[in-house]
């Protein structure tokens, strides 16, 4: 294999890992909010689903991918919002509530797809007007004949899905508002210590219903991104387990923000490497299978979350309801 | 005192959650243009009118206490085991390894062995996060999360490896030999008599299903073992001062767990399949949680639930054949709002329960 060919391999490779990590990081987002302040989110797999059909649907109604991705996140705050009442107004298992929310996404959207377009529970293929397309970065074809850096630039940096740059964006944003506002450390505090929040005259639901209901504005962009831009139509369970495994880069993340974007990165590697090449062969001695490749994620998850590389730490407060002091 | 008598904990709370499930789920066959009414006749009918249907409803009603009565033992050592998919998937591996071993001549010898295979794989796969869980403090949901995860994987890379069948295009084993064959329904009540639909896959798991509803029973409420369990479900700090190992119970609480799951598979895998297929548990597993819920982790509940959700999976089925228009995943969406109302919405429906029965004794007073 001579390294121009090596070279264009890892291009490739870079290009379908910033692809495929994005709806991770959407997801993988939304879960740093939501379990920041506290609530446990095991239903961002049920919001990615319940948004990608929504947003698939209505832009294929419309022939408009902005409503559609308005729809799916609409859809995917509906879901937040029964999250919500359950978990934080009645005081309910947030865990249980999620898995209630994965069950009503699966029948959901196959029940509504097949009384809607009658194909099986699938949407039809979306037409150009309601799909998401590469954007254009400025001086990508000028650029591109530069040795290393101009292909890097072109092919990987340049020609990405709008929602791609904001999905990037959305990790310092994230930084940013967790760390250096007011209404970041109140939110950290109330999935650490609520008790003290309250007594500091702070909203403990107030906080944490808008950390749920960004969560559900994520997950949303994540479903349209997976519906609208990586895919161009709705599939049944199309999310195929990417929530949990956002649940994995999140605990591999360790609950941070620029390490969610290192995770995600990661495990959107791990899935390119497996779609590129399914059974690498290790100089001839053995074989890796791609059903290992595939797992890996859970299992790098597992080894940290029992501390034997590093120690993820979850917030303190987190999976338990806040009831007042009398 | 009790703030409601106990019949009303715990027959009427489970039945208003499950009404309130059933309008919402009814509404949303309404927002599809379609008529919940039929729907739902079509879906008790297609469960109990023949014996071919009402022995498909047992068949999943069997998986179906499998699964609750593992999520019901975890819950009561204060421990949410969403791993029984996996737990019972790979249980299908030691089921399948015990019952390729040899050549089995009677069920009668074979049975005990298989129990003890997907039971020891099931109780494994269960363990590993349990140890994480007690020793390391990793949280045992996302750990059995993530193995569901680790076992499908490990199944396809079975399937497709050492255990697939050469003369086969799919990834499945090669059939059991036929005296591992499990008697259906049918097979039990023909010499007694009475007939019972030939094809229906029901067999002699379901009163295995019903012996582990008695043994959790009595294991739970008429043991030692039971005691501390509870004890620690209940409050693990008062149990660690009455000398109760917070490591033993964790430990103990999901190896039955894991264990209870696996005997999935000697249902749909020694049962039914007769070789090992790769997705075989096809959701049995979260189920399980809704089982648990409605039934109030009690195995009488856990059995009357498993029922009722053994209906709705054979109804479903016989839905999308009687009523196109609606998809059998319906079945999908009311299980969601079964667990939704039961499981978290539980204050909600309790607090009206609740103030209602304050006023009658008010009244009484």
């Amino acid at each position: 294999m001579d390294f121009a060919h090596a070279f264009l391999q890892i291009i490739i490779a870079m290009d379908m890992t910033i692809r495929l990590s994005v709806v991770l990081l959407f997801a993988c987002l939304a879960g740093l909010y939501s379990e920041r302040a506290g609530i446990f989110d095991i239903g961002l797999e049920g919001k990615l689903l319940i948004s990608a059909f929504f947003s698939a649907s209505f832009s294929y109604e419309t022939g408009n991918v902005w409503l559609g991705l308005l729809a799916g996140v609409g859809a995917s705050m509906v879901f937040a919002l029964i999250h919500g009442i359950a978990s934080i107004t009645y005081r309910g298992n947030q865990l249980i509530a999620g898995v209630a929310l994965n069950f009503l996404a699966s029948g959901l959207t196959i029940v509504i797809g097949l009384a809607w377009f009658k194909e099986g529970g699938q949407s039809p293929a979306l037409p150009q007007s309601s799909r998401f397309h590469e954007l254009t970065l400025p001086f990508a074809d000028t650029l591109r004949d530069i040795p290393l850096f101009g292909p890097l630039y072109a092919d990987v940096i340049s020609g990405q899905k709008p929602l791609v740059y904001i999905a990037f964006l959305l990790i310092p944003f994230t930084w940013w508002l967790l760390f250096r506002t007011r209404f970041g450390l109140r939110l950290r505090a109330v999935g650490e210590n609520p008790a003290s929040v309250d007594t500091a005259g702070v909203s403990v639901i107030r906080y944490r219903y808008a950390a749920v209901m960004i969560a559900g504005v994520l997950c949303g962009l994540g479903g349209a991104y997976l519906a609208t831009s990586q895919a161009s139509a709705f599939g049944r369970e199309m999310s195929s387990g990417r929530g949990f495994i956002a649940l994995a880069a999140l605990i591999f993340a360790k609950w941070r923000p620029w390490y969610a974007l290192m995770s995600c990165l990661l495990f959107g590697f791990l899935e390119a490497v497996s779609n590129l090449y399914p059974n690498i062969d290790v100089f001839g001695i053995f074989e890796i299978p791609v059903q290992f490749t595939q797992a890996l994620p859970y299992i790098l998850t597992v080894v940290i979350l029992a501390g034997f590389v590093g120690k993820a730490v979850a917030p303190r407060a987190g999976g338990e309801p806040y009831v007042k002091e009398r | 005192m009790d703030k409601m008598p106990k019949w009303a904990d715990v027959v009427l709370i489970p039945l208003i959650s499950l009404c309130l499930a059933l309008i919402v789920s009814g509404f949303v066959v309404l927002a599809i243009g379609e008529d919940p009414i039929r729907a739902i006749s079509i879906m008790v009918n297609g469960a109990l009118s023949s014996t071919n249907k009402i022995g498909y409803t047992l068949y999943y009603a069997t998986n179906y206490m499998f699964t609750g009565l593992a999520v019901a033992v975890a819950f009561h050592a204060r421990m949410f085991n969403i791993g029984g998919e996996g737990q019972a998937a790979i249980s299908g591996v030691g089921v399948a390894v015990v019952l390729l071993a040899f050549d089995w001549p009677h069920w009668t010898i074979a049975l005990p062995f298989a129990i003890l295979g997907g039971g020891l794989f099931g109780a494994i796969w269960a363990a590993i996060p349990a140890y994480l869980q007690a020793r390391r403090d990793s949280h045992i949901v996302i750990t059995t999360i993530m193995f569901n995860y680790i076992a499908a994987a490990m199944m396809g890379f079975l399937l497709n490896g050492i255990l697939k069948n050469p003369n086969s295009q799919v990834a499945e084993s090669v059939n059991f030999p036929a005296g591992a064959h499990l008697p259906t329904i049918h097979e039990m009540l023909a010499p007694l008599g009475i007939g019972f639909s030939k094809s229906a896959p029901a067999n002699v798991s379901f009163l295995l299903a019903l012996f582990c509803a008695w043994l959790v029973w009595f294991l739970l409420w008429r043991t030692r073992l039971g005691y501390a369990i509870r004890a620690f479900g209940h409050s693990p700090h008062a149990a660690s001062y009455a000398g109760i190992s917070a490591f033993k119970i964790t430990m103990i609480a999901m190896i039955i767990s894991g264990a209870l799951a696996g005997m999935l598979s000697i249902n749909v895998v020694m049962g039914e399949q007769e070789r090992l297929i790769q997705f075989f548990v096809e959701g049995a597993g979260f189920v399980g949680i809704a089982v648990a819920l409605m039934g109030r982790n009690h195995p009488i509940g856990i059995i009357l639930a498993a029922l009722l959700f053994g209906m709705l999976a054979q109804g479903g089925f016989e839905l999308q054949f009687e009523y196109p228009e609606i998809s059998k995943e319906m079945v999908l969406v009311i299980q969601g709002t079964i667990i939704l109302f039961t499981g978290a919405l539980d204050y909600m429906v309790r607090k009206p329960v609740e103030k209602i029965f304050a006023r009658l004794r008010e009244g009484q007073s």
